[in-house]
Parts: structure tokens; sequence; C-alpha cells
């Protein structure tokens, strides 16, 4: 049981995809610009890591050696078709917002990442639970960035009015590409700067 | 003069990297020395000027709706662009594999230079990315998504060449603990997109 939780527990907060591993940047940056998207491009990379994790650990003994990293793109591009459908019908405007970053989960290296780490070599249960867990981890990290980009930056909240209405002044930095990036870092620093350990020399 | 307008805007304007962070991982984990970078660099090139054009004829022709009217009249309103995620991917794995037995077999030295790059290319989203923008930009011809592909392919060579650079010479300052490594890389990069903001607005 305890190497269940720690399979669960890890991947969030001390071998965060995002912040420990730096994976799955590429996708991530551009959806933070408010809460809304990086909530439902969140959940769509939990879906997304999870059953193509439970799926590849479930054929794990028929995948040739050679040629896994197709048969693995295949599985999650298969996922991901699903979930940018699921997205279409129904929540049309949010697929439209969040545009390519969707198809670009097929990329995201944290999903190949677990499959060839983690679904390769353990049961089913346990891979899905990976996967999970570490798309939670990188759901995490965008859900933080994007509070404050959306926060500083529009002066809304899931698009409510909560620093605009007390007469705010928007910074339009936050909302610009770079300053994801330069929040990302400040993530990391903070959290390397509560577990020592994680410092680079 | 549209293709160059075209061109010079995917290498500054629309650049992978600092506007629409495609191909990240990659570019983080592989920028610690000019050497590297720059045959991971000429690698994203070539690799995205042969699948771009590639992906375009697949999408005119087999996947929008109505592209398979060629077929007959029977197919004129069928739609496969579902299918697109996985062709595309599938048709960018099939060309690395192909591209590296190519390289390894005709030039020798350029696959020792390339060599580890070529396979990890396949995961690359700058590549994946490239050909979902052509599909969504609609371009008029294959002329057009090539000098889109070669754009952009020189867009990533240039940012990972340039934080690269930035890196070696970042080795000999003083960083807080906490920022070392990963955390001023994001930084510097924040920052490098910042200055590459400047270009915007630039039309020829």
């Amino acid at each position: 049981m305890g190497k269940m939780k720690e399979t669960i527990l890890n991947p969030i907060f001390k071998g965060n995809p995002i912040t420990v591993l730096v994976l799955g940047i590429c996708s991530s940056l551009a959806v933070t610009v408010g809460l809304k998207g990086a909530c439902v491009m969140a959940l769509s990379v939990i879906a997304v890591t999870g059953l193509s994790s439970l799926v590849c650990s479930l054929i794990r003994k028929t995948i040739p050696n050679r040629v896994r990293i197709i048969i693995q793109l295949v599985v999650v591009a298969l996922m991901v078709i699903l979930v940018d459908q699921l997205l279409k019908a129904f929540a049309y405007a949010i697929d439209k917002q969040l545009s390519v970053y969707i198809g670009l989960i097929i990329t995201n290296c944290i999903v190949m990442g677990r499959i060839e780490a983690f679904a390769l070599g353990n049961k089913p249960i346990p891979s899905l639970l990976d996967g999970l867990a570490n798309g939670a981890g990188y759901g995490l990290i965008l859900i933080i960035v994007a509070f404050f980009r959306e926060l500083f930056g529009s002066g809304t909240l899931f698009g409510y009015p909560v620093l605009s209405a007390i007469g705010y002044t928007n910074n339009g930095l936050m909302i610009l590409p770079p300053m994801a990036l330069i929040l990302l870092g400040c993530v990391i620093w903070i959290q390397r700067s509560i577990q020592k350990d994680l410092q680079e020399k | 003069m549209e293709y160059l307008s075209l061109f010079v805007k995917s290498i500054f304007v629309d650049n992978m990297i600092f506007s629409y962070f495609l191909g990240m991982c990659s570019y983080l984990a592989v920028s610690k020395n000019v050497k590297t970078a720059n045959g991971l660099g000429i690698a994203v090139i070539f690799v995205l000027l042969i699948t771009l054009p590639v992906n375009y004829l697949l999408n005119t022709y087999v996947l929008q709706p109505g592209a398979l009217s060629w077929l007959g009249e029977n197919f004129a309103s069928v739609d496969l662009s579902f299918l697109s995620f996985i062709l595309f991917i599938a048709v960018i794995a099939a060309i690395v594999q192909v591209v590296e037995m190519v390289v390894e077999k005709f030039l020798p030295s350029l696959y020792a230079s390339l060599g580890i790059f070529l396979p990890l290319i396949a995961v690359n989203c700058a590549i994946l990315g490239g050909s979902l923008f052509m599909q969504q930009r609609d371009f008029a011809n294959v002329g057009e998504s090539a000098v889109y592909a070669l754009g952009s392919g020189l867009g990533w060579y240039l940012a990972i060449v340039a934080l690269a650079a930035i890196r070696e010479k970042m080795t000999y300052s003083n960083i807080p603990a906490g920022l070392k490594g990963t955390g001023i890389t994001f930084i510097t990069v924040g920052l490098m997109g910042i200055a590459f903001m400047a270009f915007m607005g630039i039309s020829l």
C-alpha cells in the first residue's frame, strides 16, 4: 500500500514532471494565459497519460522492442484523438482556444516518458495510477502559472473580475508568452529553495 | 515577395520557441553547449523541411473535407480530418526513420554528428507543431509550406544556438543556489523571448 501512495504522491511534488524532470514544457506554457484553458488542458493531459500508460502496460508483453516507439505513438495519438473529438463535441470554444496544443499532447514528453520509464515494466493498475499522477503533477504547475498570469494580466479568475473590480490596471506583460517562462523559472526557484536536495551544482 | 514575407515572419515573428514554446523539451536539454546545439538545430531544419511538404500534400489530397474528390464523386463529401494527428505523427516517425537510414548509409560524417539526435526528433513538438500550424493556416501551395518549414526551422536553430552560447557563458556567473540550472535557463529564455518581441509587426 505504501508503494502505491509513493507512486501517486511522488510525481505531484518531489518528482514533478515539469519542475524537476523538465518534461512536457512544450505544450504547457502557451495555454496558461487563462485558468479555464489551463484546467481543460490539465484534465486532457491527465486523461491521456493515464489511459495510454494503462493501454501500453496491458500490451507491454506483445510489443517488439524495436518498433515500440511507433506503437506507443499510435496508442497516444489514439487517446489524443478521443480527447480532441470529445472537446470538439462538448466544449467547442475552448477547443478552438487551445488550437494545436491539444494535438501536441502526442509529443508531450511526459506521456512518452512515463510509458518508457514506468508502464513498460509494471502491471496495468500501478501504470494507470502513475500516468494519472504525472498528469496531475503537470496540471498543478499549469494551474499555478495560469492563476498568476490571469490574475495579474487580466485581473480576472476564470473570467470573473477580481482585481479589475477594485481598480487594478492590467499588466500586459503577464499575458505575453515570455512571462510564462519567467514565472515557471520562479516556481522552480521556490520549489528548489524548499527542497534543497533538488538544487543543481 | 509573399514568400519572403512568410519566410522572415516564420523566423522572427512566429518563432517556434519564443512565441509558441514548441520543441521546448529538447531545446532545454540539448542547449548546454554550442556544438551539440548546432547539430540538433540542423537536424530539426532538415526534418521539418522534409515532413512539412509531405504532410501538406497528405492534408490537401487525403485529409481535408472534400479532399478525396479526385477519387470520384462518391468521395467528395468524405471528411477524414479527425485522422490528422495519427497520420501526421506516423509520417513524421517514418520519415525520421528513413532519413536516419539514408544519412547513415550515404553521409557517415553527418550521421556521426547528428546521430543521436535524429530519433529524438520524432517526438519533438516543433515538428508535429509545424504540421498542425500548416493545417490551420491553409497555405496555398507546397512551395509556401516548404518556405514556412525552412523559416521555422531556421528560427528554432537560431534560438537554440543563441541559448547554448548564453549558457556556456553563464557557467561562470554567480547564480542563487535554487535558481542554478533549470530555473535560470527558463528566465533567460523568457528574456530572450521579450527581446524577440521587438520583431513583432514586421511585414515586408
